[in-house]
Formats: C-alpha cells, structure tokens, sequence
C-alpha cells in the first residue's frame, strides 16, 4: 500500500482502504460459517415444532433457542475472524488437506454398509472395506493387502459369526 | 464405617464372580492392547469396543467398559515409554521422562513404575469413590430439575473452559453437541425433532457412532494426512523390570502427591488426566532437589504424573455415579452404555442398583490389580504390536470399527451416519474445532432439555427459578465466575501454555 499510486487509481485504492476488512483468522472464519450453517439449519427445521409457552414449553421450544444461540455464536466467531489474529492458516492449505483419505475411507465405509445391507455377504463385504482402506494410504503394498485381506476376513468370520454368532451370511449364495 | 465393609463385601461379592472376573480381564486385556496403539485414546478405544459389550448383562457390561477404560489408559503409557509416541493426551507427560529411561536402557522400571504408581492411585480412588459417593448421592438426591439444569450447565462450560482451543468455539461445540442431542422422538410429545424422515435417527444418533466418527475415523483420516508416523521403537530387549529399592524410595512421595492431585481434578468437569498429569510433573520439578534430571529420564516424573492420570481415571468417575451427570467425553461413553442397559442414571442407581454400584467400584480395584499383574509380563507382546507399521495396523482398526459399528442395530445407517461424521469430523479438525465438549454435549442434550423443561413446567414460565434457589444459584455463579476467569487474559495465555501439548480428542 505504501507504493504510490497513478493519480486514476488514487481515489479505488482509497476506497479499499476504507473498508480495510481483511480476514485475520481463516479457521474462525470457516468455523463461523459452519455454525451459522448449523444454526439457521436448526432454526428451519424447528419451524413446525410447536414453541409452546415459557411456562408450557413445547417439543420445538429447546430447538429454536439453541438454533438461535448457535446463529449467535457462528456470527460472532466469524466477526471476531476479521479483528483477531491468530489460529494456524496453514492447516487450511491445500496441500495441507487429506484428499485421499478424507475422500477414500468414509466412501468405503458408505460402499460397505450398502453391500452389507444387501446381505451381498459378510466375507466380500469385508473384503471391499480392507482392500478400500489400502488404497486411502499413499502407498500400496498389493502383497500385504491381500494378505492382510485373507487373514483379517478369516480372524472376522472367525470371532463374529462363529463366535458371537452375529446372523450375517458369509456369501451371497449363503443361507 | 461399618456400612462401608458392607458395601464393599457387596461389591466384591459381585466383582469377584467367576463370570464379572472374565469380563473385568478380558475389558482391562483388549483395552490395554488397543490403547497401546498410536493415536488411539481411551475415548475411541471405548467407542470401538462398546458393542462387544452389548451382550452382557449390564454389571458385566459396566465392569468390562470401566476395564477398557483405565486399559486403554494405561496402554497409552506404554507407547509413551517405549516409542515416544503419546497414545493419548496425559502420556505426552509420561513421554517426557519415560522415553530418555528406555533409551537408558531402564524401560522396565519406568513401566513397573507406571503400573505400580496406577496401582497404587488406584486402590486409594476405589476407597474414596466408596467413602464420598454415597453422602454425595444423598446430597444430589435432593436436587430438583433447576439444580440438574444448572449443573449440567456448569459442567457444559466447565469443560470448554479446560478444554484446548479457542474458549468461544468450544462452546458453540457444545451448543452444537446440544443440538445433535435432539435428534430423535422428543419423550414429552412423541414427535420426531431433526431426523430428516430416516427412520433410524427416530432413536437418535448413537453415542457410539459419534465416538467413533469423530475420534475414530477422523482420527485415522489425519494421521494419514499427517506427516508419516516415524516409530523411534526401542529394538533392544527390555530387561530388569523391577525398579531398584532405591528408585521405590525416591517414587514415594511422588506417587502420593499425584494421587492427591489426581483425586481433586478427577471430580471436576472436564479436566482431564491430562491436567492432572501435568500438574503432577511440575509439583515434582519444582520440588525436586537436582530439577535438571527431569527430561532425561528423571524416574519421579514418571511416578508423580502417572499416578496422577490414574487417580484421574478413578475419580472422575464420581459425578458419573452418583449424580448421574459425565465430566469427561468417556464418561460420557459410560453414561450412554449405561441407558442402553435400561438404567437410568442419578444418584437413585446407588440405593435401587447397590450391586451395580459397589460391584463396579469393586471391580476397579482388581482390574487396576489385574493391570498390574498383566503388563509387566505383557511387555513383550506390546513391543511385537508397536512394530507392526501403521499401514496394516488402521485396516484392522477401521474393520473392526466397520463391524462393531454396523452390529449395534443390523443397519448400514448406523456405519454411513459414522462415515459422514469421520468425513465431517476432519473438516472440523482442520478448522480447529475440539469433540469433547460436543459428545459431552450430545449426552447431556436431552436430560437438560427435559430439566429445563420441567422447571419452567414448576415455575410457570419464570426463568428466575434458576437463579432464587440457593444450590441452582450457586452453580449458576460458578459457571459465571469460570467464563469470567477464563475470559481474563492472564488466565487465558496460561491456558493456551498448559494445553498447548494436548492434542483435542484425547481427554
């Protein structure tokens, strides 16, 4: 800011100046954000519980005040994200975040509770879920996972359906 | 005193069945191997073993989670001291003199230490838990809905105020956790609040399933994300466990002392081993002749902090037991196996459940005895599961999450609720938002909503009820007092020093 500026420019540059609002803390912003979220997500979802009175409260009387605060909360996070320094920038950073991780593991959480709501099996279904968690890591050794796969699956069917007789059908051809 | 040895006749007469002392072994047994591996607290090694216990009866079920819990616990100090990597929050203090003497060559010592500092706290908690529970239940069982209101509202605070990060953001965490407490069939009504017509959240969404979203999945999500774990494992045999004569002398008073500091922080909300171990270990720096050994393997600052973390441990489970209200986010866990029992939690478990009650503070004695008997010999076997690399160690851990989880009701919703709060759970992590406060948050939900219900119910609609009557408004002025504290910048750079090593989701 301190270069100056063509004469054009003076009077944009000013006017930036102004309204000097910088992000100050990028976590809180986000954080704030997501309250609100949550919060106004609350509040529409409790439009038709019946509020009730003070002195009778109703089943929607606790949601709206809590959907109320936490509105309340995410806007003054997210203010104070303009005035106070702080928090680590950093952690938000792109190559910072997990994607594979972040991305892989609950998917194939999401793929293994389909198939075992299929009742696809309980050995293939495991299968799925250990070969689907070698892929989350950055690198995969495809010998260990299989290996892992068959013996893990094996211990599993072993411990919960032997043993504690959980009524899951091993294959999809099974009883 | 005489009604004491009766009590704790009843409950070893309970513990000690042949049937409670499987259960005891085999939560004290699966805790300790899974709390050894990295990164896993107590918290989500409970989450994850919690429907294994399902099937019991519930004063087996009870005396096998509180084994896990304190197993889990003391795992921790063993990674601590052989990898130098914390397993959950209150090792990182283990960490600080465990790992230099097991480069010495002195881990054996430093884990009999460790057990027998656990061990020690551990009988004096189970006495204590027995002397003061019951006037305190007595106590609670006068409490009307506006001093339940109020105290859980304290211990709501409470544990944002201890808990690391930002204070305002722990607390709209809790207003977020009270939130999630909602979901399900409102009991007054009977109409369905927040379940977005599934009919699986009609219960509400499981304390389980959050545990182990929240801690167990995001946990995994950011280890993988992180930097690679780099294990420092100690490769030589471990010999010589008994400590020298001379080291149980020098680890007296230390283990006294952080009993005693362990007893007083177990209590209250939220502050956790963590804290106490902490304290411990600056109580015995300060008070050391020759502070200079400590961080290089100063055999006190094992004992004091260890000691402390397991007093800890014990006591925190009083406000639990007697007044029905969690301090802690494992407490929590408890409290919730508790309900799916079908008991209902208060200080009515002690005079309508009394083998329930004596027979789980029975039980901690000899699951700590257990433990103290367990390690030494097991030490071999941790070592063996500590080299295993993570890159085989999480598919374990995930399929066995995969199908504790989707036993609990037969029902994939449960395992894509999990998959969701994991996903949801990292965005959040990154964003800096602590969990404790939300799961204690998310128990407490209902039974505040129902107490503030109830007491508007009595007053009429006049919110000043929680401020006329004397007990509510003390606990009023405390919570007030505690923001206040904690909101005064002296406090808060204190705060941000003491928690700076405790990583969130670990208490």
């Amino acid at each position: 800011m301190e270069r100056a500026a063509p004469p054009g420019e003076y009077t944009r540059r000013r006017g930036r100046n102004a309204m000097q609002m910088r992000i100050r803390n990028l976590q809180d912003f986000w954080s704030g954000i997501f309250f609100i979220a949550l919060g106004v997500l609350a509040l529409y979802l409790s439009r038709d519980y019946p509020m009730g009175s003070a002195s009778q409260p109703g089943p929607g009387y606790f949601p709206v005040w809590l959907g109320g605060i936490m509105t309340g909360f995410g806007v003054i996070i997210g203010a104070l994200s303009f005035k106070l320094q702080g928090g680590n920038d950093q952690a938000l950073a792109l190559r910072e975040w997990g994607f594979r991780p972040w991305l892989v593991l609950p998917s194939t959480l999401a793929v293994y509770a389909v198939l075992m709501d299929a009742e696809f099996g309980f050995v293939p279904s495991l299968i799925v879920l250990i070969v689907g968690c070698a892929l989350a890591h950055k690198d995969v050794h495809w010998r260990e996972t299989i290996l892992l796969s068959i013996f893990l699956t094996a211990g599993a069917v072993a411990i919960f359906v032997y043993g504690l007789e959980l009524p899951y059908r091993l294959f999809w051809w099974g009883p | 005193m005489l009604e004491l040895l009766q009590n704790l006749i009843l409950g070893f007469s309970v513990a000690l069945t042949p049937q409670n002392l499987v259960y005891c072994f085999a939560g004290v047994f699966l805790g300790t191997l899974i709390g050894v591996l990295p990164g896993i607290g107590p918290l989500a090694t409970m989450a994850m073993l919690l429907p294994l216990t399902f099937v019991l009866p519930p004063i087996s079920a009870l005396i096998m989670l509180a084994g896990i819990y304190y197993g889990s616990d003391y795992g921790g100090s063993t990674t601590a001291i052989l990898v130098n990597l914390p397993g959950e929050g209150s090792s990182v203090v283990t960490l600080l003199d465990g790992h230099p003497m097991a480069q010495q060559g002195r881990a054996g010592p430093a884990l009999a230490i460790a057990a027998m500092g656990s061990f020690f706290a551990g009988c004096l908690g189970t006495l204590l838990i027995a002397v003061i529970g019951p006037p305190l239940a007595g106590i609670a069982l006068s409490f009307g809905s506006p001093e339940y209101f109020s105290l859980m509202l304290m211990a709501l605070v409470c544990a944002s105020v201890v808990g690391s990060g930002s204070l305002l953001k722990s607390l709209a965490m809790v207003v977020a956790g009270l939130l999630i407490g909602i979901v399900g069939i409102d009991v007054n009504s009977g109409m369905p609040r927040f379940t977005f017509g599934v009919v699986e959240l009609t219960d509400g969404v499981g304390i389980a399933v959050m545990a182990m979203g929240v801690f167990g999945l995001t946990e995994i999500v950011k280890n993988l994300a992180g930097p690679q774990m780099t294990q420092t494992i100690l490769r030589g045999k471990i010999t010589g466990l008994m400590p020298r004569w001379q080291d149980l002398k020098i680890c007296f008073g230390p283990i006294l002392r952080g009993s005693s500091i362990g007893f007083v922080f177990g209590p209250l909300p939220g502050l956790g081993g963590t804290m106490s171990a902490f304290t411990s270990y600056m109580v015995e720096k300060k008070l050391a002749a020759d502070p200079s050994r400590f961080g290089k393997g100063a055999i006190e600052g094992v004992a004091g902090p260890e000691s402390a973390n397991n007093a800890c441990a014990q006591t925190t489970f009083v406000p639990m037991l007697t007044l029905g209200i969690p301090g802690s986010a494992s407490m929590a866990l408890m409290l919730g196996a508790m309900m799916i029992h079908g008991i209902v939690p208060g200080p009515q478990v002690m005079t309508s459940r009394p083998d329930l009650f004596w027979g789980l503070i029975a039980s901690m004695w000899i699951g700590n005895f257990m433990l103290l008997l367990l390690n030494l010999p097991l030490i071999g076997i941790w070592v063996k599961l500590l080299q295993v690399p993570y890159r085989v160690l999480f598919p374990v851990i995930m399929t066995m999450m995969g199908i504790g989880i989707y036993s609990l009701n037969n029902s994939g919703t449960d395992v894509l609720l999990m998959a969701f709060l994991g996903f949801a759970g990292y965005v959040l992590v990154k964003l800096d938002c602590s969990f404790p406060p939300l799961i204690l948050a998310m128990v407490l939900g209902p039974l505040m909503e129902e107490n503030l219900r109830r007491s508007l119910l009595l007053s009429d609609g006049d919110a000043t009820v929680f401020f006329t009557r004397p007990l509510s408004a003390s606990f009023m002025a405390a919570t007030a007092a505690l923001l206040l504290l904690f909101t005064l910048p002296a406090f808060r750079r204190k705060r941000v020093e003491v928690l700076a090593e405790d990583e969130q989701g670990r208490l």
